[in-house]
């Protein structure tokens, strides 16, 4: 099949997915107010374009997800490097992560409204603590991958220990800590929504969807912001993994999105 | 986990015991110094963590033998939460791999539906609760519900991503074999993709302890470890808000620890702990 054909077949399955939520909204096989027929959300989401208030709120989510992950990201990726690079460090600092990573970080939105109050440092600090674990976890993993051989070699050149972490791990991590990132763009969203959606009021995509919610009638609102919140996440990941492709054409990294099915010969 | 890395690099000196040592000894000596720390200052905000664990018995491990040390506040608490993630991912791994399994057996069927399952997979899901409060009302239904929404798409994407990776080479010879369709799935599809479908699950896991906790916090909820947690924050009562987080940090870590075993008894050692997201 080619990739032509796959993206028709592609939008032909959004449409008949499109078609029968339309249809069974229509022939009110459910209530008209728990599903809207899509084309009313789809048409609403497209008029909240162009309303400047929702905009804003668009801006205010997107600015504390960006706050959060660049927060995240400057954190985790030295800390990492640190403790890719020493080993005993990483034994060290294992038992304390493996007791925080399985901590759900909705769960935390509570302690930290107690701490910092309901307001935009909240949601940075909630995003940043949640995205840092995939931009670490990949940036010791992958710095544990680097090939010895490499490393040895520029050792008996005498190059000192940073030159090594300059010009052969670093490049070579580079990819994964990339892939983590792109990981924490997805994560930063949740949270940036689950805390909006529970703090209530303010400005931003989640508060949009929790007013929503409370009106009357308010579900074609609800999927509205949900159409919104699912079109952020795709073109995140989307430009994302445009970047990576671009910055590291080079590395040999297998992505989901490019599948193994095709290359294996029968 | 130290001992074995992909570069044979060794762990650290002195065998399997220093990293052990070394590892529960650092945690040791974090939450001495929290101890300390937290007695010196007296704030409200970090209790010691003595009093924070000592404060989680009494609320929901004191009770009598008989019922497990569980107080009634426990059964009443724990009980529903877990239940309702059970249910919501039990739900959603089921789905998931028949789903994702169908889709990724029919090239058609993938190019039909990826766009569809890229796009739902990129809604965050805490985003969707409200749509399902809507329509099913406070309560079990919508709490299950919306787990199991959230939680099916990793499983579902990864299981066709699995299914479709199938080597075709053993699928001829599966054909110049005349396997049935049950067998080809049984002996070639399902153990090919399994290694993908558990890695599609454990997302699911952690994705589901969060909703769990996310639909419990929502104002209208009555009980579960999320409310207890929305109730502390409104009273103000720090010492029940860690504990809390105590122990959904250690029921996280209990149910990954659970599923990794399974995964690696029924996937073997060779593919289990990849990277993982």
């Amino acid at each position: 099949m080619t990739r032509r054909q796959g993206l028709s077949l592609g939008l032909l399955g959004a449409a008949l997915a499109f078609g029968v939520c339309e249809a069974v909204s229509r022939a009110g096989i459910v209530r008209r107010s728990y599903l809207p027929p899509a084309s009313e959300v789809l048409a609403r989401a497209v008029r909240l374009a162009g309303d400047p208030a929702f905009l804003d709120g668009i801006g205010v989510t997107l600015r504390a997800w960006a706050l959060g992950l660049g927060l995240a990201c400057a954190i985790a990726v030295p800390l990492g490097l640190l403790l890719g690079a020493v080993p005993v460090v990483e034994a060290a600092a294992r038992a304390v992560t493996e007791f925080l990573r399985p901590l759900p970080s909705v769960a935390l939105i509570p302690l930290v409204s107690l701490l910092l109050g309901s307001g935009t440092e909240t949601e940075v600090t909630l995003i940043a603590y949640a995205s840092l674990w995939p931009v670490l976890f990949n940036t010791v993993y992958a710095l544990g991958e680097t090939d010895p051989l490499a490393k040895e070699t520029l050792r008996v050149f005498g190059f000192g220990r940073l030159a090594v972490l300059l010009r052969v791990e670093l490049p070579t991590t580079a990819p994964f800590i990339a892939a983590g990132v792109r990981i924490s763009a997805a994560v930063a969203l949740i949270l940036a929504v689950a805390t909006e959606l529970l703090s209530g009021f303010g400005q931003g995509l989640g508060i949009f969807i929790a007013q929503a919610e409370t009106a009357t009638d308010g579900t074609r609102d609800v999927l509205a912001g949900v159409v919104w919140a699912g079109g952020l996440g795709l073109v995140i990941n989307g430009v994302l993994v445009g970047v990576e492709r671009r910055l590291f054409a080079w590395a040999q990294e297998s992505r989901p999105e490019t599948g193994t099915s095709e290359r294996g010969r029968p | 986990m130290t001992a074995i890395r992909g570069n044979g690099r060794p762990a650290a000196p002195g065998g399997a015991a220093a990293p052990f040592l070394l590892r529960w000894s650092v945690l040791l000596v974090a939450v001495v110094c929290w101890e300390l720390a937290a007695r010196a200052q007296g704030s409200v905000y970090f209790p010691p963590p003595l009093r924070i664990a000592r404060h989680a018995r009494d609320l929901w491990f004191s009770g009598p033998v008989g019922h497990l040390f569980l107080t009634s506040a426990a059964v009443d608490t724990i009980l529903p939460s877990l239940g309702r993630m059970a249910a919501g991912f039990a739900l959603a791994a089921v789905a998931g791999i028949a789903l994702g399994i169908t889709v990724g057996r029919s090239r058609v069927a993938y190019a039909l539906c990826n766009p569809v399952l890229q796009f739902a997979r990129a809604v965050p899901p805490p985003a969707l609760v409200p749509v399902f409060v809507v329509v099913f009302d406070f309560g079990t239904p919508m709490q299950v519900a919306s787990i199991a929404f959230s939680a099916v798409w990793p499983v579902l994407v990864n299981s066709a991503e699995g299914a479709r990776a199938t080597d075709p080479l053993r699928l001829q010879v599966a054909a110049v074999l005349r396997l049935t369709a049950p067998e080809r799935l049984w002996f070639l599809i399902l153990p090919s993709a399994l290694p993908r479908i558990f890695a599609g699950l454990r997302l699911s896991l952690s994705l589901s302890l969060i909703l769990m906790v996310f639909s419990e916090l929502l104002p209208g909820s009555d009980n579960g470890i999320g409310f207890t947690l929305t109730d502390a924050q409104t009273r103000s009562d720090l010492l029940t808000v860690w504990s809390a987080l105590l122990l959904l940090g250690a029921l996280g870590y209990l149910l990954n620890t659970g599923l990794l075993a399974v995964e690696r008894r029924l996937v073997g050692a060779r593919t289990s702990r990849g990277r993982t997201a």
